[in-house]
């Protein structure tokens, strides 16, 4: 039979456990020690004893007591020195030293406390008065003891924390600032406040040739700010490497990160898409103050506003990829920024603010020092360089195709392996043609060749010209003649955008041929289109003008592909690329 | 003999006896023990005119009495403390004549619990 525990006797065991101690009396006098020692133990303590000062230190080494009693008057090494030696051998351990005393006068009581006594207890002897003073040592003691281990605790995780940090902000100087922003027509500067900088500022070349640029800043600073950095700057560059189109990459981006991040944290962010062979410009804001489009040719400043909402906000469906698309020429300058540069604050708690920067644009009269005159102006401002938010800003500079040059590397592959003999069909009916891009599918397939992997850019050129006419003149029936003037130029993609939508019938087959060899091999592209066709043979001439606009780009096509061929209606094109000995 | 006031205040003794239980006999020969060492140094330091020697000794034997409730002999220690702490042991063995037999009367109540 089990005996019954009573809830009073726990907690009295409770409550002698918790202000119960390992305690030292030194005291000389063999009776004190005695009559002490054991109304200690009976009040539940665990008692070592010393008969004088040195026997006290010795016993407090090896023992580690939580509280010395101690006699002031001892031979050999009175009370006060044995106290001060123990405070030295406790260190940063609080042990209370309690003095077992009757001497009387204020003088010596005052030596006391000068040698580190925390209290003093009277003989004779009270049983009551001494375990009230030793309940509250022991409480003090243990606040102590948490205190400091919370402290070193505090301590350590900081330290650790700093560690961490230091290492993650490499990795995300390396992920969030890379890309092709050393291109030779780029210029950015970036300035972190923090160990570790919100902003995010991404460039990259499509197989294209498109340069698509991101300037993004997440909420806060620090690591919360930068850890959405990682999987924008991931899903950034693996889908422009992929040839996907800026609303697909915006699309991806805002889903990946409004499934990762918390749900105050988002990334406001401009992406700009600038297709130097078309010369043509989209642009998404979402949050972030208005970007500028500097015109070269009458230094108008055109604003780009935020239209959206922040990265990592709106879940897909309700997620807008819209764009605002611009022609662009040779010299126009885009201007990123984020809102460091407008909040950045001086000494007399003055801001930066939107008219300080456009004003550098009104007074500026060498566009190719507008970056410079930003920054400088932004410098006198603050004068004592107190930047109250990460200041970014991003130029890049419209060139001609042929000057785009940058460091990116490109793919390099083994020539031998790889399918060498293959056929591939594709046809794409209305509603894959309304909202599917294809393109990043097919170039995958393409690149699957090593040896086609090093001129993917053209490759993929090319696919996208041949597409894009059989799917905006062939089945949507646009007319590239619009293109010509800056109305017509809105008005053609306005029409895209809504015939795309309305699409109900049309069709567009895509087939590759590829055959290769041991040092060489050929690739024919055929597109045909459910269009009616146009009058290829008047291009058969020599037709340089408006190449760019009402052309088809046949003119670029020839120059990369060894033949370009129109039969049917004008509604199928065959292109084809030989290299190394099938050529 | 007459004994003015009683040697030892009972009350406190039997809180003492409470807390010590069956260890009672041992305190109280260790008190005798002490007693005896302490008399002689004293008397001692007395006839070497050591003032700090018999300050320390008077402390301690003026502690052990106190707690054994001895507390005209604590008394008396305290005042022959008090004479060495100001400097002299010149009449200090009137007191520890004194202090000497009434030494003998605690012993002889001690022994008769």
């Amino acid at each position: 039979m089990e005996t019954p525990v009573l809830v009073s006797e726990l907690s009295v065991a409770d409550g002698l456990s918790v202000s119960t101690a390992k305690i030292l009396i030194a005291d000389d006098s063999n009776t004190d020690r005695l009559l002490l020692k054991t109304i200690l133990i009976k009040q539940g303590h665990e008692v070592v004893v010393a008969s004088d000062g040195h026997e006290a230190i010795e016993v407090f080494r090896e023992a580690r007591p939580d509280v010395v009693l101690l006699d002031a008057l001892m031979p050999k090494m009175d009370g006060f020195e044995a106290a001060e030696k123990i405070r030295q051998l406790a260190g940063e351990v609080f042990v209370p030293i309690i003095f077992l005393t009757s001497l009387q006068s204020t003088d010596s009581l005052v030596r006391c406390l000068d040698a580190g006594g925390d209290d003093f207890l009277p003989k004779p002897y009270n049983s009551v008065i001494l375990q009230a003073k030793l309940t509250a040592f022991i409480r003090m003691a243990e606040m102590h003891r948490t205190m400091q281990s919370q402290r070193d605790l505090i301590v350590a995780h900081n330290d650790r924390l700093l560690r961490e940090q230091e290492i993650a902000k490499r990795v995300f100087d390396k992920v969030a600032h890379s890309g092709c922003l050393d291109a030779d027509n780029i210029q950015y500067s970036l300035s972190p406040i923090a160990i570790f900088n919100g902003d995010v500022a991404l460039a990259g070349v499509s197989p294209s040739g498109n340069l698509m640029v991101l300037l993004g800043d997440f909420t806060g600073h620090g690591l919360d700010a930068a850890i959405g950095a990682m999987p924008l700057a991931q899903t950034f560059y693996s889908m422009l490497e992929k040839g996907f189109s800026l609303q697909d990459i915006l699309r991806e981006i805002n889903e990946k990160l409004h499934d990762i991040l918390p749900i105050d944290v988002f990334c406001c962010a401009v992406v700009a898409d600038i297709d130097f062979n078309n010369s043509v410009m989209q642009v998404w804001n979402g949050g972030l103050p208005d970007c500028v489009l500097y015109r070269a040719l009458d230094s108008t400043v055109i604003p780009l506003k935020s239209q959206h909402i922040p990265f990592g906000i709106r879940d897909s469906d309700s997620f807008d990829d819209s764009v605002d698309t611009f022609e662009i020429q040779v010299d126009d300058r885009l201007f990123l920024w984020s809102d460091g540069i407008h909040e950045a604050t001086n000494s007399d708690s003055e801001m930066f603010g939107e008219e300080r920067l456009f004003g550098v644009f009104e007074e500026n009269t060498k566009p190719e020092q507008l970056f410079d005159e930003i920054n400088e102006a932004l410098a006198d401002f603050l004068s004592d360089k107190t930047i109250s938010d990460d200041v970014s800003i991003v130029e890049v500079r419209a060139v001609s195709p042929g000057d785009f040059r940058t460091s990116q590397s490109g793919f390099i592959g083994s020539k031998q392996a790889g399918p060498r003999d293959w056929t591939l069909k594709y046809e794409l009916r209305p509603e894959t043609l309304s909202n599917f891009d294809p393109l990043p599918m097919l170039l995958h397939i393409l690149i699957q060749v090593p040896y086609l992997r090093n001129f993917g850019g053209q490759i993929f050129t090319v696919l996208t010209e041949l597409y894009t006419n059989a799917l905006e003149h062939g089945v949507l029936q646009l007319d590239s003649s619009l293109k010509d003037s800056p109305v017509g130029f809105d008005e053609y993609y306005q029409l895209r955008e809504q015939r795309l939508l309305q699409l109900q019938e049309g069709a567009i087959e895509i087939q590759f041929h590829y055959k290769g060899t041991d040092n060489g091999g050929n690739l024919k592209i055929i597109i045909e289109d459910s269009g009616d066709g146009f009058d290829y043979k008047q291009f058969d001439g020599d037709l340089h003008n408006n190449v760019r606009y009402s052309g088809r780009g046949i003119n670029l096509l020839r120059s990369i592909c060894d033949s370009i061929e129109y039969s049917g209606r004008g509604n199928i094109v065959r292109a084809s690329f030989l290299w190394g000995d099938s050529q | 003999m007459n004994t003015v006031q009683p040697s030892l205040d009972f009350d406190a003794l039997k809180e003492v006896q409470g807390v010590m239980g069956a260890d009672f006999p041992l305190l109280v020969e260790s008190f005798f023990n002490d007693s005896v060492n302490l008399l002689i140094v004293m008397q001692k330091s007395i006839d070497e005119s050591d003032v700090e020697s018999l300050r320390q000794a008077a402390h301690s034997f003026k502690g052990s009495a106190g707690n054994m409730s001895a507390i005209t002999l604590a008394a008396l220690c305290q005042d022959l403390e008090g004479l060495a702490f100001s400097g002299t042991t010149v009449g200090g063995g009137q007191l520890i004549t004194q202090i000497v037999a009434e030494y003998k009367q605690v012993k002889a109540a001690l022994e008769d619990i």
